[in-house]
Protein backbone atom coordinates (compact mmCIF):
# COMPACT_ATOMS: atom_id res chain seq x y z
CA UNK A 1 0.00 0.00 0.00
CA UNK A 2 1.24 3.54 -0.78
CA UNK A 3 0.64 6.22 1.43
CA UNK A 4 0.69 10.38 1.24
CA UNK A 5 4.30 10.64 1.17
CA UNK A 6 4.39 7.93 -1.70
CA UNK A 7 2.17 10.45 -3.95
CA UNK A 8 4.03 11.70 -7.01
CA UNK A 9 3.53 12.15 -10.49
CA UNK A 10 2.91 8.42 -12.38
CA UNK A 11 2.35 6.96 -9.57
CA UNK A 12 -0.34 3.84 -10.54
CA UNK A 13 -3.16 3.11 -8.08
CA UNK A 14 -6.25 1.70 -8.04
CA UNK A 15 -9.72 3.07 -6.92
CA UNK A 16 -12.80 1.59 -7.14
CA UNK A 17 -11.49 -1.20 -9.31
CA UNK A 18 -10.06 1.05 -12.13
CA UNK A 19 -6.04 1.77 -12.50
CA UNK A 20 -5.43 5.31 -12.45
CA UNK A 21 -2.23 7.45 -12.49
CA UNK A 22 -1.40 10.41 -11.07
CA UNK A 23 -1.02 13.66 -12.75
CA UNK A 24 -1.15 16.23 -10.76
CA UNK A 25 -0.97 16.92 -6.77
CA UNK A 26 -0.68 19.07 -3.91
CA UNK A 27 0.06 19.52 -0.35
CA UNK A 28 -2.31 21.55 1.27
CA UNK A 29 -2.45 22.15 5.68
CA UNK A 30 -4.14 24.63 6.75
CA UNK A 31 -2.15 26.51 10.37
CA UNK A 32 -3.92 24.33 12.40
CA UNK A 33 -5.96 21.99 10.21
CA UNK A 34 -5.40 18.34 8.93
CA UNK A 35 -2.93 17.83 6.36
CA UNK A 36 -4.01 16.44 2.88
CA UNK A 37 -2.21 16.09 -0.39
CA UNK A 38 -5.19 17.23 -3.33
CA UNK A 39 -4.30 14.72 -6.27
CA UNK A 40 -5.67 14.61 -9.63
CA UNK A 41 -6.26 10.76 -10.90
CA UNK A 42 -6.38 10.10 -14.35
CA UNK A 43 -8.06 6.96 -15.53
CA UNK A 44 -6.09 4.65 -17.35
CA UNK A 45 -9.03 3.10 -18.90
CA UNK A 46 -11.16 6.17 -19.96
CA UNK A 47 -8.59 8.71 -19.61
CA UNK A 48 -11.07 10.69 -17.24
CA UNK A 49 -9.48 12.93 -14.40
CA UNK A 50 -10.76 12.94 -11.07
CA UNK A 51 -9.52 15.06 -8.09
CA UNK A 52 -9.42 13.33 -4.43
CA UNK A 53 -8.08 14.62 -1.27
CA UNK A 54 -5.77 12.00 0.60
CA UNK A 55 -5.62 12.60 4.20
CA UNK A 56 -2.57 11.73 5.68
CA UNK A 57 -2.54 8.24 7.18
CA UNK A 58 -4.91 7.25 4.11
CA UNK A 59 -3.80 4.33 2.03
CA UNK A 60 -3.68 3.92 -1.60
CA UNK A 61 -4.00 0.51 -3.39
CA UNK A 62 -1.24 -0.07 -5.86
CA UNK A 63 -2.29 -0.69 -9.61
CA UNK A 64 -0.98 -4.35 -11.20
CA UNK A 65 0.15 -1.69 -13.79
CA UNK A 66 3.25 -2.53 -15.96
CA UNK A 67 5.62 0.14 -18.23
CA UNK A 68 7.19 -1.06 -21.25
CA UNK A 69 9.64 0.22 -23.94
CA UNK A 70 8.34 -0.38 -27.21
CA UNK A 71 8.57 0.03 -31.22
CA UNK A 72 5.93 1.19 -32.92
CA UNK A 73 6.15 -1.22 -36.15
CA UNK A 74 3.54 -0.44 -38.34
CA UNK A 75 -0.46 0.37 -38.72
CA UNK A 76 -3.08 -2.33 -39.70
CA UNK A 77 -6.07 -1.51 -40.36
CA UNK A 78 -7.40 0.70 -37.14
CA UNK A 79 -4.92 -0.83 -35.10
CA UNK A 80 -1.32 -0.36 -34.56
CA UNK A 81 1.14 -2.44 -33.62
CA UNK A 82 4.13 -2.52 -31.26
CA UNK A 83 7.26 -5.00 -30.52
CA UNK A 84 8.69 -5.28 -26.79
CA UNK A 85 12.20 -4.02 -27.44
CA UNK A 86 13.38 -6.61 -25.26
CA UNK A 87 11.88 -10.04 -26.32
CA UNK A 88 10.60 -9.26 -29.21
CA UNK A 89 6.66 -10.14 -28.45
CA UNK A 90 4.07 -8.17 -30.91
CA UNK A 91 1.70 -5.99 -28.90
CA UNK A 92 -1.77 -4.78 -31.21
CA UNK A 93 -2.72 -1.46 -29.56
CA UNK A 94 -6.12 0.21 -31.02
CA UNK A 95 -5.24 3.72 -32.67
CA UNK A 96 -8.49 5.17 -30.17
CA UNK A 97 -5.98 4.36 -26.71
CA UNK A 98 -3.35 6.81 -28.88
CA UNK A 99 -5.68 9.73 -29.19
CA UNK A 100 -4.53 12.73 -31.72
CA UNK A 101 -0.75 11.67 -31.69
CA UNK A 102 -1.15 8.98 -33.62
CA UNK A 103 -0.77 10.83 -36.78
CA UNK A 104 2.51 11.26 -35.89
CA UNK A 105 3.71 8.29 -35.79
CA UNK A 106 6.68 6.98 -37.97
CA UNK A 107 7.89 3.68 -38.37
CA UNK A 108 10.08 2.68 -35.32
CA UNK A 109 9.27 4.98 -33.38
CA UNK A 110 10.01 4.49 -29.47
CA UNK A 111 7.17 4.60 -27.01
CA UNK A 112 5.96 3.86 -23.60
CA UNK A 113 2.91 1.27 -23.27
CA UNK A 114 1.24 0.85 -20.37
CA UNK A 115 -0.01 -3.00 -19.23
CA UNK A 116 -2.98 -3.03 -16.80
CA UNK A 117 -3.45 -7.16 -16.29
CA UNK A 118 -1.42 -7.22 -19.06
CA UNK A 119 -3.76 -5.66 -21.10
CA UNK A 120 -2.24 -2.49 -22.98
CA UNK A 121 -4.37 0.86 -21.46
CA UNK A 122 -2.30 3.39 -22.47
CA UNK A 123 0.54 4.37 -24.94
CA UNK A 124 2.83 7.43 -24.09
CA UNK A 125 4.94 9.25 -27.53
CA UNK A 126 8.10 10.95 -27.07
CA UNK A 127 7.29 14.46 -26.35
CA UNK A 128 8.84 15.61 -29.74
CA UNK A 129 9.14 13.55 -33.42
CA UNK A 130 11.03 15.23 -36.17
CA UNK A 131 9.37 14.58 -39.22
CA UNK A 132 9.82 15.84 -42.91
CA UNK A 133 7.58 17.72 -44.53
CA UNK A 134 5.78 16.18 -47.72
CA UNK A 135 3.57 19.02 -49.33
CA UNK A 136 2.63 22.59 -48.88
CA UNK A 137 2.15 25.90 -50.65
CA UNK A 138 5.18 28.51 -50.93
CA UNK A 139 4.97 31.11 -48.73
CA UNK A 140 3.68 34.11 -49.77
CA UNK A 141 7.22 36.03 -50.34
CA UNK A 142 7.65 39.49 -48.11
CA UNK A 143 5.21 38.12 -45.70
CA UNK A 144 7.30 37.73 -42.44
CA UNK A 145 5.19 38.76 -40.10
CA UNK A 146 5.75 36.68 -36.63
CA UNK A 147 1.99 34.39 -36.14
CA UNK A 148 1.17 33.86 -40.13
CA UNK A 149 1.21 30.43 -40.92
CA UNK A 150 0.53 27.88 -43.36
CA UNK A 151 -0.41 24.26 -43.32
CA UNK A 152 1.39 21.50 -44.15
CA UNK A 153 1.23 18.14 -44.32
CA UNK A 154 4.25 15.76 -43.08
CA UNK A 155 5.56 11.88 -44.33
CA UNK A 156 2.78 10.41 -41.43
CA UNK A 157 0.05 12.18 -43.43
CA UNK A 158 -0.75 14.44 -40.22
CA UNK A 159 -1.35 18.08 -41.16
CA UNK A 160 0.30 20.88 -38.66
CA UNK A 161 0.20 24.78 -39.03
CA UNK A 162 3.90 25.93 -39.43
CA UNK A 163 5.68 28.98 -40.42
CA UNK A 164 5.65 30.31 -43.99
CA UNK A 165 9.58 29.84 -44.59
CA UNK A 166 8.73 26.07 -44.51
CA UNK A 167 9.07 23.81 -47.51
CA UNK A 168 8.82 20.85 -48.88
CA UNK A 169 11.57 18.36 -47.66
CA UNK A 170 12.02 20.57 -44.53
CA UNK A 171 12.63 18.48 -41.21
CA UNK A 172 10.58 19.81 -38.60
CA UNK A 173 10.14 19.06 -34.57
CA UNK A 174 6.36 18.40 -34.06
CA UNK A 175 5.36 18.40 -29.61
CA UNK A 176 3.15 14.78 -30.01
CA UNK A 177 1.30 17.04 -26.83
CA UNK A 178 -0.36 19.85 -28.98
CA UNK A 179 0.06 18.99 -32.59
CA UNK A 180 2.31 22.33 -32.39
CA UNK A 181 5.42 22.65 -34.94
CA UNK A 182 8.23 24.21 -32.52
CA UNK A 183 11.12 24.75 -35.03
CA UNK A 184 13.09 23.51 -37.89
CA UNK A 185 15.70 21.32 -37.97
CA UNK A 186 19.23 21.67 -40.04
CA UNK A 187 19.77 18.42 -41.37
CA UNK B 1 35.85 40.63 -11.04
CA UNK B 2 35.95 36.50 -10.42
CA UNK B 3 33.48 34.23 -10.04
CA UNK B 4 33.00 30.80 -12.12
CA UNK B 5 32.71 30.57 -15.81
CA UNK B 6 28.91 29.73 -16.69
CA UNK B 7 29.58 29.78 -20.44
CA UNK B 8 31.89 30.61 -23.41
CA UNK B 9 30.81 31.65 -26.43
CA UNK B 10 33.45 31.86 -29.36
CA UNK B 11 31.34 32.22 -32.42
CA UNK B 12 31.28 35.68 -31.68
CA UNK B 13 33.95 37.98 -31.98
CA UNK B 14 35.38 38.58 -29.72
CA UNK B 15 34.46 35.17 -27.58
CA UNK B 16 32.22 36.35 -24.69
CA UNK B 17 32.29 34.75 -21.32
CA UNK B 18 29.22 34.68 -18.82
CA UNK B 19 30.73 34.80 -15.25
CA UNK B 20 28.98 33.79 -11.99
CA UNK B 21 29.83 36.70 -9.06
CA UNK B 22 28.59 36.19 -5.96
CA UNK B 23 26.05 38.96 -6.57
CA UNK B 24 25.47 38.98 -10.71
CA UNK B 25 26.45 37.04 -13.44
CA UNK B 26 28.42 39.02 -15.45
CA UNK B 27 29.19 39.29 -18.89
CA UNK B 28 33.13 39.61 -20.26
CA UNK B 29 35.19 39.16 -23.20
CA UNK B 30 36.43 35.57 -22.86
CA UNK B 31 40.10 34.63 -22.18
CA UNK B 32 40.99 31.88 -24.77
CA UNK B 33 42.12 29.92 -21.88
CA UNK B 34 38.56 30.04 -19.93
CA UNK B 35 36.35 26.85 -19.76
CA UNK B 36 33.02 26.61 -18.63
CA UNK B 37 33.27 25.13 -14.84
CA UNK B 38 36.58 27.09 -14.27
CA UNK B 39 37.31 29.52 -11.60
CA UNK B 40 38.97 32.77 -12.73
CA UNK B 41 40.22 35.72 -10.29
CA UNK B 42 41.46 38.65 -12.35
CA UNK B 43 41.47 36.77 -15.69
CA UNK B 44 43.86 34.43 -14.55
CA UNK B 45 41.95 30.70 -14.07
CA UNK B 46 42.70 30.07 -10.70
CA UNK B 47 40.65 26.47 -10.03
CA UNK B 48 40.33 24.47 -13.58
CA UNK B 49 36.60 22.39 -13.93
CA UNK B 50 35.90 19.10 -13.93
CA UNK B 51 35.61 16.76 -16.73
CA UNK B 52 32.95 16.96 -18.59
CA UNK B 53 29.66 19.06 -19.77
CA UNK B 54 29.40 21.78 -17.46
CA UNK B 55 27.25 22.83 -15.44
CA UNK B 56 26.17 18.93 -15.10
CA UNK B 57 22.92 18.79 -12.87
CA UNK B 58 24.70 17.28 -9.47
CA UNK B 59 27.10 20.80 -9.57
CA UNK B 60 26.31 23.33 -6.97
CA UNK B 61 26.21 25.40 -9.44
CA UNK B 62 23.00 23.57 -11.33
CA UNK B 63 21.63 23.33 -8.00
CA UNK B 64 21.35 27.25 -7.29
CA UNK B 65 20.80 29.31 -10.42
CA UNK B 66 21.17 32.68 -10.45
CA UNK B 67 17.48 33.52 -8.73
CA UNK B 68 17.92 31.15 -5.94
CA UNK B 69 21.25 32.65 -5.12
CA UNK B 70 19.28 36.14 -5.27
CA UNK B 71 16.52 35.03 -3.16
CA UNK B 72 19.24 33.83 -0.39
CA UNK B 73 21.04 37.49 -0.66
CA UNK B 74 17.60 38.66 0.27
CA UNK B 75 17.20 36.71 2.65
CA UNK B 76 19.72 37.63 5.03
CA UNK B 77 18.73 41.14 4.20
CA UNK B 78 15.37 40.14 5.91
CA UNK B 79 16.94 38.64 8.79
CA UNK B 80 19.08 41.62 9.56
CA UNK B 81 15.98 43.92 8.98
CA UNK B 82 14.01 41.61 11.13
CA UNK B 83 16.51 41.75 14.16
CA UNK B 84 16.61 45.26 13.91
CA UNK B 85 12.85 45.87 13.93
CA UNK B 86 12.93 43.49 17.06
CA UNK B 87 15.44 45.62 18.69
CA UNK B 88 14.18 48.99 17.83
CA UNK B 89 11.05 47.88 19.62
CA UNK B 90 12.74 46.79 23.10
CA UNK B 91 12.27 43.11 22.05
CA UNK B 92 15.04 40.60 23.56
CA UNK B 93 16.43 38.37 21.25
CA UNK B 94 16.11 34.65 23.06
CA UNK B 95 17.48 31.11 22.37
CA UNK B 96 15.54 28.01 23.22
CA UNK B 97 16.06 24.25 22.72
CA UNK B 98 15.46 22.70 19.44
CA UNK B 99 15.71 18.98 21.12
CA UNK B 100 12.83 19.16 23.89
CA UNK B 101 11.50 16.13 26.10
CA UNK B 102 8.16 17.39 25.18
CA UNK B 103 7.05 18.66 21.37
CA UNK B 104 3.41 20.26 20.65
CA UNK B 105 0.62 18.18 21.10
CA UNK B 106 -1.62 19.93 18.61
CA UNK B 107 -2.93 17.29 17.03
CA UNK B 108 -2.28 18.08 13.51
CA UNK B 109 1.28 18.09 13.79
CA UNK B 110 3.97 15.01 13.81
CA UNK B 111 6.84 15.92 15.58
CA UNK B 112 10.05 14.73 14.17
CA UNK B 113 12.12 12.51 16.77
CA UNK B 114 15.45 12.50 17.51
CA UNK B 115 18.50 12.06 20.70
CA UNK B 116 15.95 10.57 23.03
CA UNK B 117 13.77 13.20 22.75
CA UNK B 118 11.69 15.29 19.93
CA UNK B 119 12.52 18.43 17.65
CA UNK B 120 10.66 21.23 18.19
CA UNK B 121 7.54 22.10 15.84
CA UNK B 122 7.51 25.70 17.46
CA UNK B 123 9.33 27.17 20.67
CA UNK B 124 6.17 28.10 22.18
CA UNK B 125 6.28 26.02 25.37
CA UNK B 126 10.16 27.09 26.64
CA UNK B 127 8.94 30.92 25.32
CA UNK B 128 6.30 31.06 27.40
CA UNK B 129 8.30 29.65 30.53
CA UNK B 130 10.73 32.58 30.13
CA UNK B 131 7.77 34.77 30.48
CA UNK B 132 6.83 33.56 33.89
CA UNK B 133 10.12 33.99 34.78
CA UNK B 134 9.84 37.77 34.37
CA UNK B 135 10.69 38.95 30.17
CA UNK B 136 8.00 41.13 29.03
CA UNK B 137 8.90 41.35 25.19
CA UNK B 138 11.04 38.77 23.42
CA UNK B 139 11.33 37.10 20.19
CA UNK B 140 13.29 34.50 18.60
CA UNK B 141 13.93 32.96 15.06
CA UNK B 142 14.60 29.20 15.03
CA UNK B 143 14.49 26.19 13.25
CA UNK B 144 11.34 24.45 13.68
CA UNK B 145 10.06 20.60 12.21
CA UNK B 146 7.30 18.91 11.08
CA UNK B 147 7.23 15.74 9.82
CA UNK B 148 5.26 14.72 6.69
CA UNK B 149 4.93 18.71 5.71
CA UNK B 150 6.18 19.05 2.21
CA UNK B 151 4.57 21.19 -0.45
CA UNK B 152 5.17 25.13 -2.04
CA UNK B 153 4.58 26.35 1.06
CA UNK B 154 5.69 23.91 3.38
CA UNK B 155 9.44 22.10 4.58
CA UNK B 156 9.90 20.14 6.75
CA UNK B 157 12.48 22.04 8.51
CA UNK B 158 12.01 25.79 8.02
CA UNK B 159 12.78 29.16 10.27
CA UNK B 160 9.75 30.39 12.00
CA UNK B 161 9.71 33.90 13.70
CA UNK B 162 8.01 34.05 16.80
CA UNK B 163 7.39 36.96 19.51
CA UNK B 164 5.11 37.57 22.95
CA UNK B 165 4.12 40.36 24.46
CA UNK B 166 3.43 40.21 28.14
CA UNK B 167 0.70 42.20 29.61
CA UNK B 168 -0.11 43.06 26.33
CA UNK B 169 -3.31 42.21 24.07
CA UNK B 170 -3.88 40.49 20.71
CA UNK B 171 -4.07 44.63 19.26
CA UNK B 172 -0.41 45.52 19.71
CA UNK B 173 0.89 42.24 18.05
CA UNK B 174 -1.42 42.82 14.96
CA UNK B 175 0.32 46.34 14.64
CA UNK B 176 3.95 44.43 14.98
CA UNK B 177 2.78 42.31 12.41
CA UNK B 178 1.67 44.66 9.56
CA UNK B 179 4.65 47.04 10.65
CA UNK B 180 6.92 43.70 10.59
CA UNK B 181 5.69 42.70 7.16
CA UNK B 182 6.02 46.27 5.36
CA UNK B 183 9.60 46.96 6.67
CA UNK B 184 11.34 43.31 5.61
CA UNK B 185 9.28 44.06 2.53
CA UNK B 186 10.68 47.41 2.04
CA UNK B 187 13.97 46.75 3.28
CA UNK B 188 14.37 43.70 0.89
CA UNK B 189 12.69 45.15 -2.05
CA UNK B 190 12.04 49.05 -1.52
CA UNK B 191 8.97 48.58 -1.81
CA UNK B 192 5.53 48.51 0.06
CA UNK B 193 4.51 45.70 -1.96
CA UNK B 194 4.84 42.23 -2.06
CA UNK B 195 4.61 39.84 -4.82
CA UNK B 196 3.22 35.75 -4.70
CA UNK B 197 2.30 34.01 -7.82
CA UNK B 198 2.39 37.05 -10.30
CA UNK B 199 0.58 38.60 -7.94
CA UNK B 200 1.05 42.52 -6.26
CA UNK B 201 -0.10 42.84 -2.71
CA UNK B 202 0.14 45.96 -1.01
CA UNK B 203 1.26 45.76 2.63
CA UNK B 204 0.95 49.32 4.16
CA UNK B 205 0.27 48.83 7.41
CA UNK B 206 -2.84 48.98 8.65
CA UNK B 207 -4.02 45.73 7.20
CA UNK B 208 -7.79 45.38 6.44
CA UNK B 209 -9.21 42.56 9.30
CA UNK B 210 -12.73 39.98 9.28
CA UNK B 211 -14.02 38.24 11.40
CA UNK B 212 -14.10 34.32 10.74
CA UNK B 213 -17.46 33.91 11.20
CA UNK B 214 -17.79 36.79 8.43
CA UNK B 215 -15.69 35.37 6.01
CA UNK B 216 -17.29 32.47 6.16
CA UNK B 217 -20.77 33.97 5.56
CA UNK B 218 -19.42 36.51 2.61
CA UNK B 219 -17.39 33.70 0.70
CA UNK B 220 -18.73 30.28 1.72
CA UNK B 221 -22.30 31.02 2.85
CA UNK B 222 -22.09 29.10 5.69
CA UNK B 223 -22.81 30.10 9.35
CA UNK B 224 -20.41 29.23 11.45
CA UNK B 225 -21.27 29.20 15.49
CA UNK B 226 -18.87 27.70 16.95
CA UNK B 227 -21.07 25.62 19.47
CA UNK B 228 -22.89 23.70 16.97
CA UNK B 229 -22.05 19.88 16.71
CA UNK B 230 -20.47 18.82 13.61
CA UNK B 231 -23.30 16.77 12.02
CA UNK B 232 -25.14 20.64 11.88
CA UNK B 233 -22.17 22.30 10.54
CA UNK B 234 -21.42 19.60 7.99
CA UNK B 235 -25.31 19.82 6.80
CA UNK B 236 -24.52 23.38 6.15
CA UNK B 237 -21.25 23.53 4.37
CA UNK B 238 -23.18 20.42 2.19
CA UNK B 239 -25.91 22.93 1.59
CA UNK B 240 -23.14 25.23 0.36
CA UNK B 241 -22.28 22.85 -2.18
CA UNK B 242 -18.98 21.46 -0.85
CA UNK B 243 -18.28 17.64 -0.63
CA UNK B 244 -17.64 16.43 3.49
CA UNK B 245 -17.09 13.19 4.44
CA UNK B 246 -19.76 11.80 7.03
CA UNK B 247 -17.30 10.87 9.63
CA UNK B 248 -15.35 14.21 9.35
CA UNK B 249 -14.40 16.01 12.82
CA UNK B 250 -15.87 19.47 13.01
CA UNK B 251 -12.84 20.89 12.25
CA UNK B 252 -12.28 18.77 9.52
CA UNK B 253 -15.67 20.04 8.08
CA UNK B 254 -14.80 23.98 9.03
CA UNK B 255 -11.44 23.70 6.67
CA UNK B 256 -13.56 22.35 3.93
CA UNK B 257 -15.49 25.01 3.33
CA UNK B 258 -12.53 27.43 4.41
CA UNK B 259 -10.21 25.82 1.68
CA UNK B 260 -13.19 25.85 -0.69
CA UNK B 261 -14.55 28.94 -0.71
CA UNK B 262 -12.76 31.48 1.99
CA UNK B 263 -9.03 30.45 0.87
CA UNK B 264 -9.27 31.26 -3.14
CA UNK B 265 -10.94 34.76 -2.34
CA UNK B 266 -8.36 35.44 0.34
CA UNK B 267 -5.66 34.69 -2.44
CA UNK B 268 -7.36 37.30 -4.74
CA UNK B 269 -7.47 39.91 -2.27
CA UNK B 270 -4.48 42.55 -3.43
CA UNK B 271 -4.20 43.78 0.47
CA UNK B 272 -3.30 41.26 3.33
CA UNK B 273 -5.90 40.51 5.92
CA UNK B 274 -6.49 39.93 9.22
CA UNK B 275 -8.71 37.14 10.33
CA UNK B 276 -9.87 37.19 13.55
CA UNK B 277 -12.20 36.09 16.24
CA UNK B 278 -12.04 32.27 15.52
CA UNK B 279 -14.78 29.75 16.52
CA UNK B 280 -13.43 27.93 19.81
CA UNK B 281 -13.37 24.65 18.23
CA UNK B 282 -10.26 26.10 16.59
CA UNK B 283 -9.14 28.10 19.80
CA UNK B 284 -5.60 25.93 20.02
CA UNK B 285 -3.80 27.56 22.61
CA UNK B 286 -5.59 30.93 22.72
CA UNK B 287 -7.95 32.26 25.21
CA UNK B 288 -11.72 32.57 25.00
CA UNK B 289 -13.66 35.68 25.01
CA UNK B 290 -14.90 36.64 28.25
CA UNK B 291 -18.16 38.11 26.54
CA UNK B 292 -18.64 35.49 23.99
CA UNK B 293 -16.94 31.53 25.01
CA UNK B 294 -18.19 30.48 21.55
CA UNK B 295 -14.97 32.76 20.13
CA UNK B 296 -11.39 32.45 20.77
CA UNK B 297 -8.86 35.19 20.59
CA UNK B 298 -6.99 34.38 17.89
CA UNK B 299 -6.05 36.10 14.38
CA UNK B 300 -3.98 34.98 11.11
CA UNK B 301 -2.67 37.41 9.22
CA UNK B 302 -2.72 36.00 5.26
CA UNK B 303 -0.84 38.00 2.35
CA UNK B 304 -1.75 37.09 -0.71
CA UNK B 305 -3.43 33.77 -0.07
CA UNK B 306 -0.30 32.74 1.99
CA UNK B 307 -0.98 31.99 5.42
CA UNK B 308 1.60 34.14 7.07
CA UNK B 309 1.17 34.49 10.79
CA UNK B 310 -0.79 32.85 13.47
CA UNK B 311 -1.57 34.60 16.87
CA UNK B 312 -3.45 33.71 20.35
CA UNK B 313 -3.99 36.22 23.47
CA UNK B 314 -2.52 32.99 24.75
CA UNK B 315 -4.74 30.48 27.71
CA UNK B 316 -2.58 31.18 31.04
CA UNK B 317 -5.16 29.12 33.46
CA UNK B 318 -3.42 25.90 33.82
CA UNK B 319 -6.53 24.21 34.84
CA UNK B 320 -7.87 24.53 31.69
CA UNK B 321 -4.19 24.15 29.08
CA UNK B 322 -4.07 20.21 31.36
CA UNK B 323 -7.55 19.91 29.97
CA UNK B 324 -6.94 21.19 26.23
CA UNK B 325 -3.74 18.47 26.42
CA UNK B 326 -5.42 16.22 27.68
CA UNK B 327 -8.55 16.56 24.86
CA UNK B 328 -5.04 16.55 22.07
CA UNK B 329 -4.01 13.69 23.42
CA UNK B 330 -7.62 11.95 23.56
CA UNK B 331 -7.77 12.85 20.01
CA UNK B 332 -4.13 11.53 19.36
CA UNK B 333 -4.63 8.79 20.51
CA UNK B 334 -8.56 8.30 18.51
CA UNK B 335 -6.77 8.77 15.10
CA UNK B 336 -3.57 6.90 15.26
CA UNK B 337 -1.20 9.72 15.80
CA UNK B 338 2.29 9.61 17.63
CA UNK B 339 1.35 10.27 21.56
CA UNK B 340 3.72 12.65 23.13
CA UNK B 341 4.71 13.58 27.03
CA UNK B 342 2.34 16.68 28.43
CA UNK B 343 4.95 19.63 29.42
CA UNK B 344 4.83 19.32 33.12
CA UNK B 345 7.09 22.09 33.33
CA UNK B 346 5.18 25.07 31.21
CA UNK B 347 2.33 23.71 33.19
CA UNK B 348 3.70 24.39 36.82
CA UNK B 349 5.16 27.95 35.00
CA UNK B 350 1.11 28.28 34.30
CA UNK B 351 0.44 27.74 37.47
CA UNK B 352 2.80 30.18 38.94
CA UNK B 353 1.73 32.41 37.22
CA UNK B 354 2.03 33.65 33.46
CA UNK B 355 1.02 37.29 33.23
CA UNK B 356 -1.83 38.04 30.91
CA UNK B 357 0.17 37.84 26.95
CA UNK B 358 -0.25 37.85 23.45
CA UNK B 359 2.00 35.60 21.18
CA UNK B 360 2.15 34.45 17.32
CA UNK B 361 4.22 32.14 14.93
CA UNK B 362 5.05 33.66 11.95
CA UNK B 363 6.63 31.99 8.84
CA UNK B 364 9.90 33.51 8.17
CA UNK B 365 10.44 31.56 4.86
CA UNK B 366 7.26 32.50 3.58
CA UNK B 367 8.14 35.95 4.33
CA UNK B 368 10.73 35.75 2.31
CA UNK B 369 8.83 34.49 -0.32
CA UNK B 370 6.62 37.52 -0.42
CA UNK B 371 9.80 39.99 -0.17
CA UNK B 372 11.31 38.36 -3.17
CA UNK B 373 8.19 37.19 -5.33
CA UNK B 374 9.48 33.27 -4.82
CA UNK B 375 6.93 31.10 -6.09
CA UNK B 376 8.14 27.98 -3.93
CA UNK B 377 9.76 27.62 -0.32
CA UNK B 378 12.48 25.74 -1.99
CA UNK B 379 13.26 29.04 -3.97
CA UNK B 380 14.36 30.82 -0.87
CA UNK B 381 16.65 27.72 0.79
CA UNK B 382 19.97 27.08 0.80
CA UNK B 383 18.89 23.96 0.76
CA UNK B 384 16.06 21.46 0.65
CA UNK B 385 15.90 18.18 2.16
CA UNK B 386 15.90 16.09 -0.77
CA UNK B 387 19.32 18.44 -1.84
CA UNK B 388 21.15 16.70 1.15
Amino acid sequence: MYDTSDIRKGLKVLMDGNPYTIIEFQFVKPGKGAAFTRTKFKNLLTGAVVERNIRSGEKLEPANVETKDMQFLYKEGGDLVFMDQTNYEQVTIATDLIGDAHDLMKDNLPCTVVFFNERPVDVTLPTFVFLEVTASEPGVRGDTSGNVQKPATVETGAEVMVPLFIRVGDTIKIDTRTHEYVERVNK
Amino acid sequence: MRGRVLAVDRSVTPAVAIIRGERADVRLPARDAWRPGDLVDGGEVVRAGGEGDFPSPRTETARLPRTRLSNLHARAKAVAALRAFFVERDFVEVETPLLVPSPGLEIHLDAVSAGGGYLITSPEYQMKRLLAAGFERIYQVCRCFRGNERGPHHAGEFTMVEWYRAFDELEAIIRDTEQLVAHVVDAVSGSSTAHIHGRAVDVTPPWPRMTVRDAMRTWAKIDVQGDEPAGALRDAVRAAGIDVDDAAAWDDVFFAGFLARVEPAIAALDRPLVLEDWPAPLAALARRRADDPHTALRFEAYVGGLELANAFDELTDPVEQRARFEEDLRLRRERGRGIYPIDEKLLAALAEGLPPCAGIALGFDRLVMLATGAERIDDVLAFTADEL
